[in-house]
């Protein structure tokens, strides 16, 4: 029984940490939606931030200083995409592709030298004493990198931002209603650039906590759609922090199934060596990809049912004095 | 308020940005010319930040995918050739994309839909037709497994998206990364040629004909290596130019993607429309899987696509939706890939892909809109006056 055990806590600790990058993009994300913009150059964002970060770390040696440069990176990249949707109001859909190949060119060419670099310093693990002693939830939640727990942080500091503050009301109603925010006097350009360069910053922090801290490593397409998944579970989310971290982290469970099913404890059956056999990884491995459109399926049908939605003016560019939304 | 009419007074102009009344034909043809040699400059820009000579790179691209005027007097028309292969999956997936586009379907999966083509035509030529099958059999079976497989592939989102709207641009993108693993199963699984990653060689009679195969007749061909599939890829390109401008459904597509409250109205079968444009885009993105296999390498294998169904989406948009345009830019892309195969590091390609991209979609505001500078209002009240435009 105790196996069992030890598997299952094995699998749901490797989901939050694995979870930890795409929980960053996410909520990120959520941030640029709310306000009404919808940023499709995650994934080149993230990579971007992966790379930089992974250069900083290998060249200067402190984590600590290519995280934050990973963050940079990624908020610069969202500016382009700000300039583009907001400002030259082209469309959303496609500026949002075009940054994520240029992010994923640009990272490739800048990582071109840095594919074998094993040794870049990485940011720490960190056990939480007390916490980190209790059994099965210790393990789970508390026994991991740091980056970890400032996921765990940041999930209720962005609900708290959005639900219950000023700054978060201003943000929600130039994604629900900019002509209605216009009026009263919120700047709605100002305001959707901030919260896409947030969202940038975010999906930065994404790819450098990926390079430094979870797969810590640099290869060519490091994110392997992450950053797909990251806009898909903001909409499973229904642009809620905490349903976007049970998404993330139930993600990053489903991500390592394949690595974790090595592991397995003997089953009834035999089922193990089933599990174990290599050709079955294939079809684990199309998992998470496929677990991201099962929720969207589920996402839309709830959203059919209790009629909530995405905010209203999303994608919408705005322009003053032009049309009603 | 004193400081700004202070500025005012300083310098009497602002930037004015209007939306176009009229939509100069001139303006359509030369705005995509001015955006690439804009993507071009901003490109080499980058390229000299990450340390490499723009000069060098661009002019060993050109000559490598066009060739020279002297090399072709001297018969040399391999560059010509190989830009074609690599045009062929870029013009087929780019209409797939342009198709989905004008409806404003996002349909970010032509990758997977190319892949799972290449997965079905393969399955027709080494599982399900014996290898003596005559060629006339052999390859309209292969085309039709693979439109159908790509087809049903795009269809799944499209049914998706119109039934319970679910977005399309995500579950077409998690798609393709599930048709890398499916056919990496069969690849590594069983179609695998003794365990490697590789299937064994297609039979003659499943290849699509090369130019140097003619060689006997025009020595000329001889080693040039360009295939049908362009061939396909210019009758598609025909009757999808062909349906969207004659025909109702091409009608419809255009009504559905301009204004779908309109259509509605109107009594158009919007539900229809989506599965029946997704089928035939997944289709057109799975010939040009099935073109891989059957008119380049003959075997199937992971490493099919460099991406071609994302280039693709870049194609379509920068020939504006239009079929005869996807064929002009598949081939200017086309020539951007081979000219690529030379360079180092290989990333290049991919970043001025994205490069041209944005510049071309942020630059459409020229199109839509123009930039005016005029002289402040306290200054052009009276001259309004006088007479407004």
């Amino acid at each position: 029984m105790s196996n069992y055990l030890i598997f299952i806590t094995t699998i749901l600790a490797a989901g939050v940490a694995s979870g930890t990058p795409v929980l960053f993009a996410t909520i990120g994300e959520l941030f640029a939606e709310r306000a009404g913009v919808i940023n499709l150059g995650v994934e080149g964002m993230m990579l971007m931030g992966a790379v930089t970060a992974f250069l900083v770390s290998h060249t200067l040696g402190d984590p600590w200083i290519a995280l934050l440069v990973g963050m940079i990176v990624g908020g610069l990249m969202s500016l382009l995409h700000a300039l583009a949707s907001i400002t030259l109001r082209a469309d959303q859909v496609v500026s949002g592709l075009a940054l994520t190949f240029v992010g994923a060119g640009l990272s490739s060419v800048i990582g071109w030298s840095l594919v074998d670099v094993r040794d870049a310093p990485r940011l720490p693990a960190l056990d939480i004493p007390l916490l980190g002693q209790i059994p099965v939830l210790g393990q789970i939640f508390f026994q991991h990198n740091v980056i970890v727990y400032l996921g765990f942080i940041m999930v209720p500091i962005a609900w708290f931002i959005i639900n219950r503050t000023r700054p978060g009301l201003n943000m929600r109603a130039v994604g629900e209603y900019p002509a209605a925010a216009d009026s009263v006097g919120i700047n709605v350009f100002r305001l959707r650039y901030l919260y896409v360069f947030v969202g940038g910053l975010l999906a930065g922090l994404a790819g450098a906590s990926l390079s430094l801290a979870i797969t810590p490593l640099w290869i060519d397409g490091l994110t392997a759609g992450q950053g797909w998944i990251a806009l898909g579970l903001v909409i499973f989310a229904g642009w809620g922090p905490f349903r976007a971290a049970f998404g993330s982290y139930l993600f990053g469970a489903i991500r390592r199934l394949p690595l974790d099913l090595q592991g397995a404890p003997p089953l009834p059956l035999d089922a193990h060596l089933i599990l174990q056999d290599p050709l079955l990884s294939y079809f684990a491995n199309m998992l998470p990809y496929l677990f991201v459109i099962l929720v969207l399926v589920i996402a839309s049908g709830e959203a059919l049912r209790k009629r909530l939605g995405a905010p209203a003016a999303l994608g919408i560019p705005y322009i003053r004095g032009e049309r009603g939304i | 308020m004193s400081a700004q009419s202070s500025i005012a007074e300083r310098f009497p102009y602002r930037i004015r940005i209007q939306k176009r009344l009229d939509n100069p034909r001139w303006l359509s043809i030369l705005s995509p010319v001015v955006l690439v040699i804009g993507a071009l400059i901003v490109g080499g820009v980058l390229l000299s930040i990450v340390g490499v000579s723009p000069f060098v790179a661009y002019s060993r691209i050109f000559r490598a995918a066009f060739g020279t005027p002297a090399g072709w007097l001297r018969g040399e028309l391999y560059p010509l050739s190989d830009t074609t292969i690599k045009a062929t999956p870029l013009l087929l997936a780019g209409l797939s994309v342009a198709l989905a586009f004008r409806m404003q379907l996002w349909n970010i999966g032509a990758e997977g839909q190319l892949l799972i083509g290449a997965w079905a035509a393969t399955g027709v030529a080494l599982k399900l037709l014996s290898p003596d099958t005559p060629a006339f059999i052999m390859i309209p079976a292969m085309m039709l497994a693979a439109f159908l497989a790509g087809g049903l592939y795009g269809a799944v989102p499209g049914a998706l998206k119109a039934w319970l709207g679910v977005n399309l641009i995500i579950t077409t993108l998690m798609l393709n990364y599930v048709a890398a693993f499916w056919n990496n199963f069969f690849i590594y699984g069983p179609w695998s040629l003794r365990g490697f990653g590789l299937t064994p060689k297609f039979p003659r009679t499943a290849w699509l004909p090369r130019l140097t195969e003619f060689a006997d007749q025009f020595s000329i061909l001889r080693g040039l290596t360009a295939h049908a599939g362009i061939l396909i890829g210019l009758a598609a390109a025909f009757i999808l130019w062909y349906v969207l401008r004659k025909s109702k459904f091409g009608y419809e597509i255009k009504v559905i993607g301009d204004n779908p409250e309109a259509a509605r109205y109107a009594g158009m079968n919007i539900k229809r429309n989506i599965l029946l444009v997704m089928l035939i885009s997944g289709g057109l993105a799975g010939l040009a899987g099935m073109g891989e296999v059957s008119g380049v390498i003959h075997i199937f294998q992971e490493r099919i696509s460099p991406g071609y169904g994302f280039t693709a989406i870049i194609v379509a948009w920068l020939a504006k939706l239009n079929p005869w345009g996807v064929v002009l830019v598949a081939y200017l892309f086309g020539g951007l890939l081979v000219g690529g195969d030379e360079i180092q590091p290989f990333g290049i390609v991919s970043m001025l892909n994205g490069v041209i991209l944005f510049v071309v979609v942020g630059g459409e505001l020229l199109l839509r809109y123009r930039v005016r500078i005029e002289r402040s209002e306290s200054v052009t009240q009276s001259a309004a006056a006088g007479g407004g435009q």
